[in-house]
């Protein structure tokens, strides 16, 4: 038998209160206990990077982790990249560069170029690259993606 | 995923105390990045997660005088990251900045790689060449194993019921000594290796005084092949003894055909990958 449990939280800055499933993982408890649907089930097994959030500061698949876990924790979901007024850097770049074709994968890519960038501002592609292998895309292929990273990173330090 | 519950545990006996009650459906969660995935696609049957990230002494590296000691909880980023650890125990580092991505890697841990028991898990031939020893708690109190001694076979371990990983130690190699990991895969990242390979070795001036290499894929479980260190220790450090180790090596390696690699493929790349490693990992030593 699972049991119900209610997870104290605090997502994109915001005390968040939610009723969860001892089953659930965190991806199911964002898009369905709590209405976040921005981070998307790809492989749903750790491969794709489509879920990807920034959890007590560290790129995490949420997938991977399971929704009690996350008491007390802090977690960004890629609704809280951006402030109401304006695309974050990121958003623009990868806008610009049309760096997305179906767009299952960009909330994770965004989500995990955020968490690159706020441990290292100046990546080198191969920085980039690496950092991102992660993350897969199936349709725009990666040079896109990598122009509107390093693209966000040139922007966001003017 | 599966009826399961989820508990908190504040301390190692804690811990202990809810994976007894549990029984054989209850399992540790550090990173989750193997457990989780088992539980959802039922490859397991599990009904009970035993978080133990709220454990202090699982959740701390220690870098000593006398080794370093990974608590079961930390995960990939903090050992990789840390400079001390690349320069003295240079083959786990490797092996952990490399397996899965940056997400996983924020979780996962070598305490859950050691255990999963997977023959590919890139982390286990660096951690028996740096002679890794495990701490293991459960219902009759500590026990110290090789790590060389964990796993029986693919997916399988010696841990009992109501037992479970706490950390591993790894003593702190002497003067002269370097280690290295490396493995092949077809493409740049996030791969399960086709063959993986570490050696760790000690030097007096070009003489091999000690060494220990371990495979990864070439066989049901990790391999710690006595025969490619009986072939170089005592041995000057030569293109000759350096191709002795590797066709060790090869003859270690007992691999299947599957869609990875053909046996061919994978016994010709456990000595090269062994040669790679002895030559990198003795220019550490020199340096």
């Amino acid at each position: 038998m699972s049991t119900r449990m209610v997870i104290t939280t605090k997502i994109n800055g915001e005390p968040i209160e939610f009723l969860a499933d001892s089953r659930d993982s965190l991806l199911e408890a964002l898009r369905e206990r709590i209405g976040l649907r921005g981070a998307k089930e790809g492989c749903n097994n750790g491969n794709c990077g489509a879920c990807a959030v920034i959890l007590n500061g560290r790129l995490t698949n949420s997938c991977c982790v399971m929704a009690a876990e996350v008491e007390g924790a802090e977690i960004t979901t890629i609704e809280g990249i951006a402030s109401p007024e304006a695309l974050h850097p990121i958003q623009q770049a990868f806008l610009e560069e049309a760096a997305l074709q179906c767009g299952i994968c960009t909330p994770g890519f965004i989500v995990a170029t955020k968490a690159l960038l706020d441990e290292n501002p100046h990546p080198t592609e191969d920085e980039a690259r690496f950092w991102l292998a992660g993350n897969l895309c199936r349709c725009t292929g990666y040079d896109k993606i990598i122009r509107a990273v390093l693209k966000s990173a040139d922007e966001m330090a003017k | 995923m599966q009826a399961l519950k989820y508990a908190r545990a504040a301390s190692v006996d804690e811990a202990v105390k809810l994976l007894q009650e549990g029984g054989p459906t209850a399992r540790v969660l550090a990173g989750g990045t193997d457990v989780i995935v088992m539980a959802r696609e039922r490859r397991r049957h599990i009904e009970l997660f035993v978080d133990i990230k709220h454990i202090d002494e699982l959740m701390q590296m220690t870098d000593g005088a006398d080794g370093l000691r990974v608590g079961a909880g930390v995960p990939l980023y903090q050992i990789y990251g840390d400079a001390n650890i690349t320069k003295t125990y240079s083959a786990l580092a490797e092996a952990t900045h490399v397996i899965g991505g940056t997400a996983i890697q924020g979780r996962a841990t070598i305490g859950g790689n050691l255990a999963n028991a997977s023959p590919a898990a890139d982390s286990i031939p660096a951690q028996f060449v740096l002679g890794g020893v495990a701490t293991i708690a459960g219902p009759s109190g500590r026990r110290e194993v090789p790590v060389t001694e964990i796993c029986t076979g693919p997916g399988q371990n010696i841990l009992q019921p109501g037992e479970f990983i706490v950390s591993i130690f790894f003593p702190r190699p002497a003067a002269h000594s370097g280690s290295a990991w490396e493995r092949f895969i077809p493409r740049n990242e996030m791969d399960i290796a086709v063959v993986n390979a570490a050696v760790a070795l000690t030097l007096d001036g070009e003489t091999v005084t000690a060494a220990r290499f371990g495979l990864g894929a070439v066989a049901a479980r990790t391999l710690f092949v006595e025969s490619a260190a009986a072939a170089i220790v005592g041995k000057p450090l030569t293109d000759a003894t350096i191709a002795a180790a590797a066709a060790a090596a090869r003859e270690a390696a007992t691999p299947i055909d599957d869609m990875r690699g053909s046996i061919k493929q994978r016994k010709h790349l456990a000595g090269v990958l062994t040669e790679h490693v002895l030559r990198k990992a003795a220019e550490r030593a020199r340096a």
